[in-house]
């Protein structure tokens, strides 16, 4: 690890005023993927500031019809959640999914969704319900927000504080394993809000998560696995290295969003 | 990563197995190399130093998290529980102990501090009544080397059952 300077603000202004001033800076969340990164030196932030004792960035809520989750919420606090079991389970499930026990006792959404890995789950969480990402400056769409393999829309110095949720009627995520770093090899969230349809992937796009119109389509004259029958995406644009073939992962899709469908609806596929 | 030339450094208090501590680090100073290093207890270990194998995992705040993917800086003020503080020093062991000794539960031993702390914590979150698939999918963050894992399964879900009823001396450090 290369040396820093270490801060902790009290505030998200204060962290935001040291973002401004050093350029190269970097947010300390649960530290669950940036010290393993700063480790390797693949990052060497000359000043870390450490988010922890911020007040008010961890904490889950109803707010009307959505459900907002504070940055610093841990992904074991999201996974243990009534609130959140109870209004969008499939959620919870998710967060259950990421890492193992101890890294779900410090990484946070805000980490997670800031730091867009192309092989992670809540950025296809986001992007398949339709969240909003709050930040210190303002509101993103999440379609807007992942603009590509570890980059986002964030600007220098904006800080997430909250992650919002509208609630979904169904949703279900399925995720197919790497078997060795158990992160998603391919991820799909599907979820139905009204007339509104999402299937959002994680771990196939050369381009980190998307979404599918086409099986979006599909899904809406029903919203059943049938209706994804025999429906696959190019292998154009798919991730390929040695854990799969842009093929194989481009099946993937297809297959995942048809179980997912069937999880949504409460049936086996 | 010995301190750099330069380099500077910053005081960190916090609680380990019920005992104040404090001592001046560089900032880079992860929790385990402040317990091994700084404190001398050596029975948290260091397996791969990359996240994966949980040999460094120590409770914080009653929490398991794996002590060398936190900065000892950002723990000012937590309470901290590692192998050393699971049973009195001249005591009886932790009943988790106690299982791993009497299933065979280990062969190295490497794993076993990590294996233990993250065995304990899993009762707290899931309870007496562990079954296999239960604690092999709790496992997940923790490598063995040499046992196969059938032992440890074994000795978890014993400890687990042992624990029930008996005043557990973490609960001091939660
Ligand atoms: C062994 C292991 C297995 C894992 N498995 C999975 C998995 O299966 N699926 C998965 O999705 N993830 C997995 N992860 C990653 C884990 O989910 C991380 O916790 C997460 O990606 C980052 O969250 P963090 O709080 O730890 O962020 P940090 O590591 O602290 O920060 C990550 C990045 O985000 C920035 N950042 C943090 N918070 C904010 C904020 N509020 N606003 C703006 N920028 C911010 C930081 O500056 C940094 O660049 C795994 C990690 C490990 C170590
Ligand atoms: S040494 Fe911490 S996880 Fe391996
Ligand atoms: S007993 Fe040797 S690594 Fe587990």
């Amino acid at each position: 690890m290369y040396a820093f300077t270490f801060h902790r603000p009290q505030t998200v202004r204060q962290a935001a005023g040291l973002l401004a001033k050093n350029g190269d800076a970097k947010l300390l969340a649960g530290g669950q993927t940036l010290l393993p990164t700063m480790k390797l030196r693949l990052a060497g932030p000359p000043q870390v500031i450490d988010m922890t004792l911020i007040e008010g960035l961890s904490g889950i809520e109803m707010s009307g019809r959505s459900l907002t989750i504070g940055a610093m919420t841990t992904h074991n606090d999201v996974n243990t959640s009534p609130v959140v079991q109870q209004a969008i389970p499939s959620l919870a499930k998710l967060a259950g999914m990421i890492g193992d026990p101890a890294v779900r006792h410090r990484g946070t959404i805000g980490g997670s969704i800031a730091n867009n890995d192309p092989n992670a789950d809540y950025p296809a969480a986001c992007l398949g319900l339709g969240a909003t990402i709050i930040t210190n400056k303002r509101r993103i769409k999440a379609d807007d927000f992942f603009t590509g393999m570890f980059s986002t829309a964030l600007e220098p110095a904006e800080i997430i504080t909250k992650v919002s949720f509208p609630i979904p009627k169904k949703a279900a995520y399925q995720k197919f394993r790497n078997q060795a770093s158990r992160f998603a090899l391919v991820g799909v969230f599907v979820s139905k809000r009204g007339s509104e349809i999402r299937v959002a992937v994680t771990g196939a796009g050369a381009n980190g998560v998307f979404r599918v119109a086409s099986f979006e389509e599909a899904l809406k004259k029903r919203f059943a696995p049938k209706s994804l029958e025999g429906m696959s995406i190019p292998a154009d644009g798919m991730n390929s290295d040695i854990h799969g073939s842009a093929e194989y992962r481009a099946h993937l899709v297809g297959v995942l969003a048809r179980r997912a469908v069937a999880e949504a609806i409460g049936k086996s596929a | 990563m010995a301190a750099q030339k330069g380099a500077q450094t910053a005081t960190v208090s916090m609680t380990v197995n019920g005992k104040p501590v404090t001592g001046d680090i560089d900032p880079r100073t992860l929790l385990v190399q402040f317990l091994r290093e700084n404190l001398r207890l050596t029975g948290t270990h260091v397996g791969c130093d990359t996240s994966q194998c949980g040999a460094c995992v120590v409770h914080v705040n009653g929490k398991a998290i794996k002590s060398c993917t936190v900065l000892a800086l950002q723990l000012e003020g937590a309470d901290v529980l590692t192998i050393e503080g699971l049973a009195p020093p001249n005591g009886p062991l932790h009943p988790m102990q106690e299982a791993f000794r009497e299933n065979h539960g280990l062969q190295c031993g490497f794993c076993t501090p990590g294996m233990i702390m993250t065995a304990v914590d899993m009762v707290r979150r899931k309870g007496h009544d562990l079954d296999d698939r239960t604690i092999r999918e709790e496992l997940e963050g923790n490598i063995c080397r040499c046992t196969g894992y059938h032992n440890i399964v074994k000795a978890i879900a014993a400890g687990a059952r042992a624990m029930r009823g008996s005043a557990t001396t973490s609960k001091a450090a939660e």
